[in-house]
């Protein structure tokens, strides 16, 4: 997809496309046909740049025919850059400003709540998004108001666009923080599918905590030249790389 | 000529806003209010009484406040989403941006303490930019009631329209100027007085200004007309056209910046359909300082004086123009 848009995120969407695909197949209440049933659970991808591989689960859940993949990013196409409410099914919110996510979520689970419906929220967060002020009023604010139907995970892939994480603005220790902010945290290899799936079950039993699932992940996961390599954090590949990744993967 | 108005102080537009939230709460079960730990200020304080289960304040923290409003929205409530009007449009713009607008949202942004008037506080807590702010974000809609009787109305008529909404209130007690039973239509501007000569165009603490500024002009010979333009977006477009080709002279008057607030838009619709001198009174590229309500205007150039010396001189620009 994103080697036909020729421009794009491929690392930070590899990186969560395990955790992606146990969501998508495996966890989430949702009803394709019927995108906006009010009791299905909610997905948002705070870290809007990893649109790709949400718009490849939706696309396999049969949101939308994978034909239009193809048209990422292109003039008239739902599938905008980032995504964007209200222009494809199955997208919960419009995000790519990143940080937003966990609140907009958490805004959900409250009606969730007010509603008495049963069910959850799910944001995938980035660990260089984790860098902005608002991820962390809405942790206080979430494990404040007690929103166990929520979970963040945070793909801890290491990188963010101008290098190692650690390097640009470091904000381990991330278990101590999220526990320190009220949050029950599971701790995982996340492209461990096992791990994830369990890990994503686990929150089903919650006591009044948020849950923040910290995955452990590599950018560019599955192709070799992509892994762990900074320039593929905004960069799409060439042509013959786009084939020698898609047979890798 | 008409009978001089007698200055009497109603309640703040942020009391009967309060007052209007509890009646719009129990009229709709999925209206939720969120403040930003100033529900004493904001008034939205009535609602959290009546109403505890769906109202939650967020602490000091508005923009993730803005953010969960919107995902409120997405499920369906309808989020009256409270701060400060400096606080509640500069802290949380971006969020307000992609969470709120560009989804285009049913959420109502409500700042209190628009514009200087607010007063000792000074220019930390003073919102002059709120509306240009406001007024940029593709489909949001922009009110700025001038009494206790038109904020009423406004926001029940902002709660009847679906999209996102900023409506400013304020801290001191407004003067009348409407009688309770005065009816107000969504985006339709109110002419208060006609007149012949010009047409100040007006909103918030400035309608009373520019009503005793139409008074003194009376008393010499001028006949100036008032509108209450209390919708800066959608703007009256048909009324401002009419307006502008009745007098052939437009005044405008905020308590904002002159730069993206009423008098910019106005003088763009201006412009665009009818082009007839406009002159605004507004602050000027500055921000204020502490000081009385009163003494602040008068500094900032926005009493009935200041658009009286403005009527002057557009006058004398609409007669040099004539003779040209």
């Amino acid at each position: 997809m994103i080697g036909t848009a020729e421009s794009g995120h491929p690392g930070g969407s590899l990186s969560a496309a395990d955790i992606i695909a146990v969501l998508y197949f495996s966890v989430l209440r949702h009803r394709p046909d019927d995108p906006w049933w009010s009791e299905r659970d909610r997905f948002v991808l705070s870290k809007g740049h990893g649109a790709p591989v949400l718009y490849a689960a939706l696309a396999r859940s049969g949101y939308f025919p994978s034909a239009q993949l193809a048209t990422l990013r292109k003039m008239g196409s739902p599938l905008q850059g980032h995504p964007e409410y209200g222009k494809l099914p199955g997208v919960e919110a419009s995000t790519g400003s990143l940080g937003q996510g966990i609140s907009l979520g958490a805004g959900m689970a409250l009606a969730g709540r007010l509603d008495r419906k049963p069910y959850r929220v799910y944001v995938l967060i980035g660990d260089g998004e984790a860098n902005e002020g608002q991820v962390w009023e809405a942790a206080a604010f979430s494990a404040h108001f007690k929103l166990d139907r929520l979970t963040v995970i945070l793909d801890c892939n290491r990188q963010q666009l101008d290098g190692w994480t650690r390097e640009i603005l470091d904000i381990e220790p991330l278990v101590d923080k999220w526990e320190a902010f009220g949050w029950r945290v599971l701790d995982i290899n996340g492209h461990d599918l096992e791990q994830i799936l369990s890990a994503l079950n686990a929150t089903e039993n919650s006591d009044g905590k948020p849950t923040l699932i910290l995955a452990r992940t590599t950018k560019g996961k599955g192709v070799s030249f992509m892994e762990n390599n900074i320039e593929f954090h905004g960069m799409a590949p060439t042509a013959e790389q786009t084939a020698a990744a898609l047979r890798e993967l | 000529m008409m009978a001089p108005r007698k200055k009497e102080l109603g309640a703040a537009t942020r009391d009967a806003y309060g007052q209007a939230l509890v009646e719009i709460g129990a009229a709709d079960p999925r209206v939720v209010a969120l403040d930003a730990d100033l529900s004493k200020s904001t008034k939205s304080g009535p609602f959290a009484k009546k109403f505890p289960e769906r109202f939650f304040n967020c602490g000091i923290a508005e923009a993730n406040m803005v953010s969960a409003a919107a995902g409120l929205a997405t499920c369906g409530k309808i989020p009256f989403v409270h701060s400060f009007a400096s606080f509640l449009m500069c802290k949380a713009f971006d969020q307000i941006r992609m969470s709120i607008a560009n989804p285009h949202l049913n959420v109502k942004l409500i700042g209190s303490h628009g514009g200087i008037s607010l007063g000792e506080d000074g220019a930390s807590q003073q919102s002059v930019e709120d509306f240009a702010l406001a007024c940029a974000l593709p489909g949001v809609s922009v009110l700025a009631p001038s009494d206790a009787v038109s904020c009423r109305a406004l926001v029940h008529l902002a709660a009847r329209h679906v999209g996102p909404v900023y409506l400013r209130t304020g801290r001191p007690k407004a003067p009348v100027i409407y009688s309770e039973s005065e009816r107000f239509d969504w985006g339709v501007a109110k002419r208060i007085v006609p007149g012949r000569d010009v047409t100040i165009m007006a909103n918030g603490l400035l309608v009373w200004e520019a009503l005793m500024a139409a008074e003194t002009c009376a008393k010499r010979g001028i006949s100036v007309a008032v509108m209450d333009v209390h919708t800066l977006k959608p703007l009256d477009v048909s009324a401002i056209v009419a307006a502008a080709s009745e007098t052939a002279a437009i005044i405008t008057a905020e308590e904002h910046l002159l730069s993206g607030g009423l008098g910019s838009r106005v003088a763009q619709v201006v412009g665009e359909h009818c082009p007839v001198p406009v002159l605004s009174v507004g602050i000027r590229d500055t921000y204020a300082e502490s000081g009385s309500p009163e003494a602040l205007f008068e500094k900032y150039g926005l009493t009935a004086q200041h658009i009286v010396s403005t009527v002057e001189a557009i006058l004398k620009q609409k007669r040099t123009s004539s003779i040209a």
